[in-house]
């Protein structure tokens, strides 16, 4: 059971105590705890099924009632507070707990239908466990049992049997509580009472699977897992989620090499017990569409080679190129991204390295070199819970790091202020009970420097902190602007990408101009001591070229030989300049792990290991390393490190270690840096576009991601793909029902949505089915586009 | 008379064993005059519902139950046309391993449906391992008159509970009907 960080900080010394007596165990608690954790503190266990300890008391199942002296009836445990003197005794020790408990249990199971043999749940059921352990042996009910037409969906991806369901209503109080969606309710009374959604509006909360997980029967389950397998015949082996920079702790179970399914695991200092539907649901793609083996360019036609061969074929290929550019996308554990940036400076002799396989800036690169890179941990879930005032910038956290929404909307609850600097007020903002900051796409800077003194008072309060998304990279003057504003309040800077690899990798090296632990290339002391870490001589002393420089440069012919490791062409915000860059190259190397637009330009491809097959670490958006370990130990899938290591021998470079652990000595070894940090940037305030129609788009939760493929029930929860504009806009526009946006690439039809959008602004889903708006229109964020009403 | 030697007095056993009843039961040329017993476990058997539907619901407690890990069974969801047990779940693969199974008889006992029993057909050896993986077409119960192959609807205006509860005797013609169309439309 996870002790809530309330409960924690209830335990410091400061708490009044009292004294209470559980089955004769005499404990001393802090006044305001619940009789069933003083239980579970002195290890009794009191049969329970809605209380859960991360959701507010509402004792709805009956089935804790224990006997306490001095009080008439049987009274639950997990809605009755301790006092001092309390005397409390369990179904262990007291015939009428025993009793009632029994009782509880005969009505629950009254209507409960025989599923088990059927059921999802069958196996790991706190209701099959708790009948065996406090319920009756026999039954006495032999009347006809209630029925419902079962099952019923309450999104396209969770299913309600709700002949199950206990009506423990947890169900409803995480919706409600936690995730702020309250679709789910329970309707009618008596016997027929039950969950239900209103019928036009269907559960599609980003964090519907928790409810399926935290369900005590089987009245809530998964589309995507139903009847999949049992429970005893999984491997359950925990891990960390590969899906974005929350860092959530998983349990991924399998059977016979195939991952099952995901559980959100137990980690009170990251995710309580959460997670989101995408890390929860997308793992298809982890067998689907794998490249299996090396494959090389030979008359222009991919042909499958043997290691030896590839490995031999890519070393001349690498050698005969005079310069070299190194994408690492995002998705690398700190461990491949130390590898790629050592081979980078040690094999390849260059600096032309980046991770950034988004929209990015030069002023950005600056400000996670001043800021970022390698810092103490100084932001976390925790210090956000306490934050006396967040601002966010750029970022969107239910989109684009659910877990940071969720403590932020905690956190809300519990009084911090929440800013959001933007065009729009989103649905995760309002969910917060958040503040807008109106600012036009390009305009958030000048904003920044121009808030209110109530803004700024907040800000300057002890704990306060600014969130920076990565889309701040598309923002001129956006870094800037956020530490001038950091150092005049004194609030916390912290940036938070999306992709789970992108801090790890900043820490790594893997950005051109920045060596491991967050030493500035340019340093000579830094480069120095990395150089005699590595056994080399010298690094390469100038910054090399990274972000839209570096594809401009290999379309160019400046970079010859180009390297890429988990690239998506759909990622360049300029799909073109991408696709003709390694178009253009003279020699590609990819280590991929599926299939893709750029495998099939490449001259080598290496398959590589996904998050199953090999151990590593991710950094987090806090700067906390999250390990995981193999799931699948027998896999014979390498690493990226692996492979740039034997890379690395064939072109008789020795790059040091390629295995995990050895990769952690040695950044250990490193450490961070605590000499002279790069130079902060010092971009002026963009200007905003001047048009009657700009665009404003971040990427959904749940989109186009090639790491969602093959999961429909996921993809059809996911947010409806809109254009959002202000009431205002929409009415310049004779409210269309849909409306086309056109930009320079062309145009998408979608339905007009009004929202709390600043005028002329129009808010779209980045890469989302229907609407990419790379691909489709050719913007990015604060670009112009032409609107008109469609039929 | 002197006693003869003992060589001999053994012998006097062998003669007299002749003219005994024989006892040993010769195989295979008197396999059909000494059938197993009737509780005798032989190979499993899937059954099915007098209507051909298939009684086993993919539940894994046969798997669950079984000492030697012989069994391997994933469930699927019974679709919209695409109906092989009543109810929301069938066997979609249903494998015992006789390289494993050691016939113990826990599984046709943890069965919930009685889908699982054990006949008396005991010739199961082969020259190699993977024919002695059985699948659900090996397991499956013939096709006795009445009953309709899989997929098909229930017997219209029924429940599995009527299943269950044994009330169904026979395929009906509607089922028939929808049968040949299901077959027909892929």
């Amino acid at each position: 059971m996870t002790i809530t960080s309330n409960a924690s900080s209830d335990l410091t010394p400061q708490a009044q105590m009292v004294t209470v007596v559980v089955d004769g165990v005499a404990i001393e608690i802090p006044a305001g705890t619940l009789v069933i954790r003083a239980a579970e503190l002195l290890g009794i266990e009191i049969p329970r099924f809605c209380d859960h300890p991360l959701l507010e008391p509402v004792a709805a199942c009956r089935m804790c009632l224990v006997d306490i002296e001095g009080v008439p009836k049987p009274q639950p445990a997990c809605a009755q507070v301790v006092s001092d003197g309390m005397q409390v005794r369990t179904q262990l020790t007291s015939p009428i707990a025993r009793e009632a408990q029994e009782g509880v249990m005969e009505f629950l199971l009254l209507n409960h239908p025989l599923d088990c043999p059927v059921c999802d749940k069958g196996g790991e059921c706190p209701l099959q466990n708790q009948a065996m352990s406090a319920g009756r042996p026999e039954s006495r009910f032999e009347e006809v049992k209630r029925i419902f037409p079962k099952p019923i969906n309450v999104s396209a991806q969770i299913l309600l049997d709700r002949e199950r369901c206990v009506s423990c209503a947890r169900c409803t109080r995480f919706a409600e509580q936690i995730a702020g969606d309250p679709m789910l309710e329970l309707l009618e009374r008596g016997s027929m009472q039950q969950v239900g959604t209103a019928a036009d509006q269907p559960f599609d909360s980003y964090f519907s699977g928790n409810t399926v997980q935290i369900c005590p029967v089987g009245a809530l389950t998964s589309a995507a897992y139903r009847f999949r397998s049992r429970p005893f015949d999984l491997v359950s082996v925990p891990t960390t989620c590969e899906h974005c920079a929350s860092g959530c702790s998983l349990r991924t179970d399998h059977r016979r090499g195939t991952v099952t399914r995901r559980l959100a695991w137990d980690e009170p200092a990251v995710n309580e017990e959460w997670n989101c539907d995408k890390g929860r649901f997308a793992f298809t793609y982890l067998e689907q569409g794998r490249v299996a083996t090396p494959l090389i360019r030979e008359d222009g036609e991919l042909r499958v080679a043997s290691w030896p061969e590839a490995l031999d074929f890519a070393a001349r290929g690498l050698a005969a190129a005079k310069s070299h550019g190194v994408l690492v996308g995002g998705r690398s554990t700190i461990e491949d991204s130390y590898a790629y940036a050592r081979f980078a400076r040690v094999a390849l002799k260059t600096d032309n390295i980046d991770f950034r396989v988004r929209d990015s800036s030069d002023e950005e690169a600056q400000f996670l070199r001043s800021s970022v890179a390698g810092t103490a941990v100084r932001t976390t879930y925790e210090s956000l819970e306490k934050a006396p005032a967040v601002l966010l910038i750029a970022f969107e956290p239910e989109d684009e790091s659910p877990i940071v929404f969720l403590r932020l909307r905690k956190a809300a609850r519990g009084g911090t202020r929440i800013y959001s600097l933007g065009a729009v007020a989103t649905r995760g903002l309002t969910k917060m009970a958040g503040t807008l900051i109106p600012a036009k796409p390009g305009a958030e800077a000048s904003v920044l420097a121009g808030l209110t003194d109530q803004v700024r008072a907040d800000l300057s309060a002890p704990g306060a902190v600014i969130m920076v998304g990565e889309r701040i990279a598309g923002v001129e003057g956006g870094a800037t602007a956020v530490l001038e504003l950091a150092r005049a309040t004194g609030a916390a800077v912290t940036w938070v990408p999306r992709r789970a690899g992108e801090r790890g990798a900043l820490d790594a090296g893997a950005l051109a101009g920045l060596l491991p632990g967050g030493r500035p290339l340019t340093d000579e002391d830094a480069r120095g001591a990395v150089a005699a870490a590595w056994g080399v001589d010298s690094l390469p002393a100038t910054v090399g070229l990274a972000g839209a420089p570096m594809l401009q440069a290999i379309k160019d012919g400046g970079i010859g030989a180009v390297i890429t490791a988990g690239v998506e062409l759909a990622d360049f915000p300029d799909q073109a300049l991408g696709r003709a860059a390694i178009e253009a190259a003279a020699f590609v190397v990819a280590l991929e792990n599926h299939h893709s637009a750029i495998t099939d330009l490449a001259d080598v491809v290496f398959p590589v290991a996904v998050v199953t097959e090999k151990s590593g670490t991710f950094m987090n958006w806090e700067g906390r390393p999250r390990p995981f370990t193999q799931t699948f130990k027998d896999a014979l899938v390498m690493s990226d490190a692996v492979v740039l290591g034997m890379l690395a021998s064939a072109m008789n470079v020795a790059i040091g270690a390629s295995d995990v652990a050895g990769i952690r000595q040695e950044l250990g070894a490193l450490g961070t840096w605590t000499g002279a940090r790069a130079e902060q940037p010092t971009t002026p305030a963009g200007q905003v576009v001047d048009a009657a129609y700009l665009v404003s788009t971040w990427r959904a939760l749940i989109d186009n991601g090639v790491m969602q493929e093959g999961e429909p029930y996921l993809a059809a929860t996911a947010h409806a793909v809109v254009a959002m504009v202000s009431a205002a806009t929409a009415g310049a526009l004779f409210n269309p029902v849909n409306v086309t946006v056109t930009g320079p690439l062309g145009s998408v039809t979608v339905p007009l949505q009004i929202g709390d959008v600043v005028d002329g602004i129009v808010c779209l889903p980045l890469n989302s089915p229907g609407c990419a708006i790379y691909r489709d229109l050719g913007v990015r964020a604060g670009q112009a586009v032409a609107i008109g009403g469609a039929v | 008379m002197a006693e003869l030697p003992q060589a001999v007095r053994g012998f006097g056993v062998t003669f007299a064993t002749i003219f005994k009843k024989v006892v040993t039961e010769q195989y295979p040329e008197q396999a059909a005059k000494f059938p197993p017993k009737p509780r005798y476990h032989g190979r499993h058997q899937l059954n099915r519902w007098a209507d051909g539907l298939e009684k086993c619901i993919g539940c894994e407690l046969c798997a669950w139950a079984c000492p030697a890990d012989a069994i391997f069974v994933q469930g699927a969801d019974n679709q919209e046309g695409d109906r092989h047990s009543p109810g929301e779940r069938y066997g979609r693969v249903y494998q015992i391993n006789y390289l494993r199974c050691i016939f113990c008889g826990l599984c046709i006992e943890a069965c919930p449906t009685r889908a699982l029993t054990m006949t008396n057909e005991f010739e199961l050896a082969d020259s190699n391992r993977a024919d002695l993986i059985f699948e659900k077409q090996d397991l499956l119960a013939p096709l006795l008159p009445g009953m309709l192959a899989p997929p098909h609807p229930m017997v219209p205006g029924t429940t599995d509970t009527d299943y269950y509860a044994n009330k169904i005797t026979g395929s009906v013609p509607e089922q028939v009907a929808t049968a040949d169309a299901e077959q027909v439309a892929p």
